[in-house]
């Protein structure tokens, strides 16, 4: 009794030591880092799988569509490259959107870690890197091999030598040469700390494998998501939903499957593919619906290859949830990042009271950039920056959505003096918007107003590839209000659609308008000095008070 | 004046906590120490109750003490309970929220109730004016000096106490943010005013306003304390200058403290890395860890070349304890450390995957552990280290408190051992372990973050909690040695004592190695250099002053930054492949590579002058052995054989220097208890402090 007790902790202290491990990769990552949307806003993850390409543990800090598709990542290297023809000192890769985590953009590395000569973990992680060439961050491809240069899995690092013939042909097909070799070196660099510091623990509770912790981290974490869902009552759900998408609206239809302790999703009837670049390969629906699925059922249990399994996606073929190759994917947020709010139609029907209602879901990417035509260089206006705008999240039955938040991505703002400083664009406004968050006992999360232009009497591109929901605003639940569709225009007034790429003209500024969340609840029951509060601040308008929330003409603030 | 803060015969330290006011007197005749409750309404009034019983007990006079060291937690819990001024912010036209925005991102992925810490200014208070310069300094947009008049009507109607100013890029472009003042201050002459480019002039906006209102919400309130406990001191006869210790280890006057509030925030843990790095110096260790751990939280620091570590960022009142991100941010100079809520009140339970979580939140002083018999039901880490015979029921807290094991043993068996099917010991090893596994990972990150291997550290144990875990934290970090302090108890005021006068200024001014413009560069310098001089001057005296200038560069198109020493002299060009080659090295270090084809770029610039630290005198290496051996014998629990086993007990005030024993045993004193396993070797050195060697060959 007492020696399986003591294993007991045991396995408990290498577990918790184990996400310290892949949180210091990560780290490593993210100080390493070029380009704003990984060291500003934090768009990458790190995980450490056993050798037969499980993920045992995952860092917390990094976002959602690398991490649960970086889970699954890993058994693409392994057929490519099996275990036993892995050497000390090798590193791989690939950015294929297929078997990676979704678009050209994300370099996923992998590097077996060694004790002894024997191999005994395997570390990858991903993060956005500047550029891969092709049309740049855009929807506009038709295929993606317009998209810029996929790297199919490869050696990158054999015997610790670098491949330098693979590191030139990266630089060659990018405008940003500099930094994407920079962000490889970084992706290297992170799972080496994350090798060197498994060894130290492995070395200091005398492990030799792996194994028996990954039978424990296993066992346990799929005991619990199986008891979660189990908790959650049997049925099939269904729920749809509209997007705006590209050439025309694209339909997401889902049944969710509960049986005991088994969960399905199903996206049959959903949109067929787009011929643009806001496809979600299987991959990334899967990583966004589980989150989705994670987030209300069992929060609590750490994403790994067991709690992750439990949760069964399908989707057909050719979809707009599951492209074939070769569709174009860069945009793939547009879709994937919707898909939790889908997850949440459905689940609504079983737990009403823990499911929140609709956000501003994908995250409007403004990728700028000063040269105005691709087919030739401008080295005088060749800035190409990133910023993000974040709308409202949806409110749940015990919380306001929270404003200018990504949901459910992981990432988060960048400081308007960072892209000032990198580009000649100067941002003349960054403010919430009035009654943007939508009505509710609980109101969704209040969106911004980002105005932008070049003080450089030039004209600057902006690429609307991710911006969506101008026709199809968050939904509000349980009789909640929808939140503030999104809108973009010019400053003098043109208006702007969604997906294609603008150009703002000199001395003209682009005007965004971000998505509001989603309301939760009758706002007639929403406490009075809550609305009273939120009028004071001017979040809310006087008619809302009056109109929407009720407030008697006799409150001392309406 | 003529007194500094340096070399004084009699010397008085102050550390206000959360709990205890802790008073130190050091002179001539030795050190004298009292601990009083803090009195959180006027807390002079306890300060003055502590002071009064040290002047007794050593038999000294307020007339005798030539300075006054003073560190207080009071802007901490200011900002915590959000019991600080009326603030207003004012700000460029189009950008009230920046302030409520933050980082515009969730620091709890799967938590859909998560909540941010409402701003410190609402947004009713937060006003905006026509007004807009470049990056590179351009005016785009003229400041609008009727809308500013605007604001002080409305912000005068409020009743504001306070007031933030903060423009886009002001860190470098200051005119706008000073012409606003100019014409608020008149308006408004009862409101305090703060200016971002002097609170803290650094790039990313966020951070920046942030800190200033900090500083903004907590200057009436601090101003207003400082000056009362000086008119205090005055009239019980004290005639001395006073200081006040900072959160980034320098002490300042009592005037600059007024209008910089915000770098008073952890002042006392700040305390403690200072004591830890004078016994570091006194001993001649270049690397220690210092490990302080309390009712509530352990903190972490780092020292080398005693010296602590440092940082320029902190997070305040956070929403979720352990929780990055779910604070607001303060940039101001800190000792850096991790704080994390591990103590003797930390919490233990049964999570959903059936592990054993411990903390972070704390049973604190009330309700207390379950032993105190306060009401507590929920097992703690003092419960676990109870059961398990680390403490001695009968002597805890100098037998002021008897506790009650048959009571902790329940509490623990009902919330850890019911749920996972375990008895006896065992739940309460668990508890142990889990938390001892906490703290150990946070030092391990902690170092690695700042590329250091701890295995080659000597730890310093302070705190009542610290000496009962140091032993095996030592274990799971590789460490060999350990000192435990005399007066450990009291340490952050011990700590006061040893503060050099000093003072740090940091301005962002980003360029690249190759395109410098050095002479604006030294001119920069230069003109840092003398603002900290006319913040130190007074202080220091005739004492010789020291200079420190660093760097911080990354490569071009980064977001972090590694720190490298200047040459405190005038820059020039064949200083800067010096400058890309010393970073290559400390990058290589950390990261294992370089970027052969990128940039080095500089960021930011930070100037620090100051005295030398009040060191202790050298502790010479003990040569002679005098082994003792106790009869005394307590079953104690053993990590090592995983049994409750016989340990040695020990009196500490019965040891003598030189006096040396094996493990397994236990060091018992008034605050704390040391607890020695098998397999190490205790010795008293010339300076009274316990020094603990580890056999290298054990693992834990």
């Amino acid at each position: 009794m007492s020696g399986d007790t003591l294993q007991l902790i045991h396995h408990q202290v290498m577990w918790t030591r184990l996400i310290s491990v892949v949180e210091e990769q990560a780290q490593a990552l993210l100080r390493t880092a070029f380009g704003s949307v990984v060291r500003e806003a934090g768009d990458l993850s790190a995980g450490v799988y056993d050798t037969g390409g499980r993920m045992m543990a995952q860092a917390v800090t990094g976002t959602p569509g690398h991490v649960n598709t970086m889970a699954m990542a890993m058994q693409h290297f392994l057929q490519r490259f099996p275990i036993e023809s892995m050497q000390p000192g090798d590193v791989f890769v690939t950015n294929d959107p297929w078997m990676g985590t979704g678009h050209l953009f994300d370099f996923v590395v992998v590097t077996p870690a060694f004790l002894d000569g024997q191999p005994v973990a395997l570390f990858a992680c991903t993060s956005h890197v500047t550029d891969v060439g092709g049309r740049g961050f855009t929807a506009d491809a038709t295929s993606v091999f317009e998209e810029g240069t996929l790297i199919p899995h490869m050696r990158i690092r054999t015997n610790d030598q670098l491949n330098d013939d693979l590191l030139g042909i990266i630089a060659a097909n990018s405008r940003n040469p500099v930094e994407v070799l920079g962000d490889i070196r970084s992706l290297i660099s992170s799972n080496d700390v994350g090798v060197r510091r498994l060894q130290a623990m492995m070395q200091e509770f005398s492990l030799n494998s792996l194994d028996d912790l990954a039978a424990h981290i296993f066992t346990a974490s799929e005991q619990a998501t199986r008891e979660a869902i189990a908790a959650v009552p049997d049925g099939r759900y269904r729920s749809s939903m509209t997007l705006d998408g590209y050439e025309k609206p694209i339909q997401l239809e889902v049944s969710l499957q509960i049986t005991g302790d088994r969960i399905v999703v199903d996206y049959a009837g959903s949109s067929a593919a787009s011929r643009y670049g806001i496809n979600s390969p299987k991959c990334y629906t899967d990583a966004y619906s589980v989150f989705g699925l994670k987030c209300v059922i069992a929060p609590e249990t750490p994403n790994n290859h067991a709690s992750l399994q439990c949760f069964e996606v399908h989707a057909e073929t050719g979809s707009c949830v599951a492209p074939a190759r070769p569709s174009a994917v860069t945009a793939r947020h547009v879709i994937g990042q919707m898909l939790p709010d889908a997850m949440f139609g459905c689940l609504v029907q079983a737990l009403p009271d823990l499911t929140p209602a609709e956000s501003a879901g994908s995250i409007w990417v403004l990728a700028m950039s000063g040269n105005t035509d691709m087919t030739r260089a401008d080295p005088a206006n060749d800035f190409n920056v990133m910023n993000v705008g974040l709308g409202g999240v949806g409110a749940s039955a015990h919380t306001p959505g929270l404003n200018t938040t990504a949901f459910p991505s992981g990432v988060g703002g960048i400081p308007v003096e960072i892209t000032e400083t990198e580009s000649p664009l100067l941002f003349r406004h960054k403010e919430f918007i009035c009654d943007s968050g939508g009505a509710g006992r609980m109101p969704g999360g209040l969106s911004q107003r980002i105005e932008i232009g070049n003080t450089d009497d030039v004209d600057f591109l902006v690429s609307a590839a991710t911006w969506d929901r101008f026709d199809n605003p968050p939904r509000g639940r349980a009789g909640g209000h929808d939140g503030r569709a999104g809108t973009a225009s010019l400053a003098s007034g043109k208006k702007l659609v969604g997906k294609t790429t603008h150009c703002i003209p000199a001395g003209d500024a682009l005007v965004v308008e971000l998505p509001g969340g989603g309301g939760f609840g009758d706002p007639s029951e929403r406490d009075q000095s809550d609305v009273e509060a939120d009028l004071e601040a001017e979040t809310i308008s006087t008619s809302t008070a009056r109109e929407v929330y009720r407030l008697p003409d006799d409150s001392s603030k309406a | 004046m003529n007194q500094s803060a340096s070399d004084q015969t009699c010397r008085l330290a102050v550390d206000i906590g959360g709990t205890f006011t802790d008073v130190v007197l050091e002179s001539a005749g030795g050190r004298t120490t009292s601990k009083v409750l803090t009195t959180h309404r006027a807390p002079e009034q306890g300060v003055m109750q502590g002071i009064e019983q040290v002047l007794q007990l050593s038999g000294s006079h307020a007339a005798d003490v030539q300075i006054v060291i003073h560190g207080t937690t009071l802007a901490t819990n200011a900002l915590i309970e959000r019991k600080g001024a009326k603030t207003a912010f004012l700000t460029t036209g189009g950008f009230r929220d920046i302030l409520e925005m933050g980082f515009e991102k969730r620091f709890a992925q799967y938590n859909l109730d998560a909540r941010r810490p409402a701003p410190l200014v609402p947004r009713a208070r937060r006003y905006t004016v026509p007004e807009r310069i470049t990056a590179s300094g351009r005016i785009v947009q003229p400041l609008d000096h009727a809308a500013v008049r605007d604001a002080a009507t409305a912000m005068r109607a409020a009743g504001v106490e306070a007031v933030a100013i903060g423009f886009l890029h002001a860190y470098a472009h200051p005119r706008h943010e000073r012409e606003a003042a100019q014409i608020l201050t008149p308006l408004l002459p009862d409101a305090t005013v703060c200016l971002s480019s002097e609170v803290c002039p650094e790039m990313r906006e966020y951070e920046r306003f942030s800190t200033t209102v900090a500083n903004a919400y907590i200057r009436p309130l601090m101003a207003g304390y400082l000056a009362q406990l000086k008119e205090r001191l005055v009239d019980a006869g004290f005639a001395c200058p006073a200081f006040l210790m900072m959160s980034g280890g320098g002490l300042t006057t009592l005037d600059h403290a007024m209008r910089l509030p915000v770098r008073l925030v952890e002042s006392g843990p700040a305390g403690g890395a200072i004591l830890a790095a004078d016994i570091a110096r006194s001993r001649q260790l270049d690397s220690v860890l210092a490990f302080d751990m309390g009712g509530t939280t352990a903190k972490i620091c780092l020292i080398e070349n005693g010296q602590p570590d440092r940082s320029r960022s902190f997070e305040i009142a956070r929403e979720y304890r352990d929780m990055k991100g779910s604070g607001l941010p303060v940039r101001i100079p800190v000792i850096e450390m991790v704080e994390i809520g591990a103590g003797g009140g930390s919490i233990a339970r049964i999570d959903e995957m059936r592990r054993i979580r411990v903390g972070p939140d704390s049973a604190g002083s009330d309700p207390g552990p379950v032993a105190y018999n306060g009401g507590g039901t929920q097992p703690t880490v003092t419960d676990a280290n109870l059961v398990l015979g680390k403490i001695d029921p009968e002597a805890f807290a100098g037998g002021h408190i008897v506790l009650d094991s048959s009571g902790a043993h329940a509490a623990i068996q009902q919330s850890i051992g019911m749920p996972l099917d375990i008895e006896g010991f065992w739940p309460a090893a668990g508890i142990v372990e889990i938390v001892e596994e906490n703290m150990a990972n946070a030092a391990q990150v902690h170092a690695i973050e700042r590329g250091r291997e701890p295995s080659e550290y000597t730890m310093i144990a302070f705190g009542g909690g610290a000496p009962l875990h140091a032993a095996r934290l030592a274990e799971k970090l590789g460490i060999g040695k350990i000192i435990v302090p005399v007066g450990a108890g009291v340490g952050s005021a011990i700590g006061f004592l040893r503060a050099p006068v000093s003072y740090q200024l940091v301005r962002s001014f980003r360029t690249t190695l190759s395109a410098m413009d050095l002479p604006g560069l030294n001119a920069l310098l230069d003109d840092m250099t003398d603002q900290a001089l006319a913040v130190v001057r007074e202080g220091a005296g005739l004492h010789e002053l020291l200079h420190e200038r660093l760097v911080e560069l990354r490569y071009l198109g980064q977001g972090h930054e590694l720190s490298i020493d200047l040459p405190v002299a005038t820059l020039r060009a064949d200083d800067l492949p010096h400058l890309r080659h010393q970073f290559e090295v400390l990058y290589e270090k950390i990261y294992g590579l370089t970027m052969p084809d990128a940039e080095v770029e500089c960021v930011s610039w930070s100037v620090t002058v100051g005295t030398a630290p009040q060191s202790s005198d050298p502790v010479a290496a003990m040569t002679g052995n005098n082994a003792v051996a106790s009869d005394m014998l307590r079953k104690v629990y053993d990590a090592s054989t995983g049994a409750m086993i016989d340990y040695r007990i020990y009196q500490r005030s019965a040891l003598q220097p030189a006096d040396s024993f094996n493990g397994p045993a236990v060091i018992v004193e008034e605050e704390t208890s040391t607890i020695v396993p098998t397999g190490f070797t205790v010795q008293v050195d010339a300076g009274g402090a316990l020094v603990i060697n580890r056999n290298r060959q054990q693992k834990s």
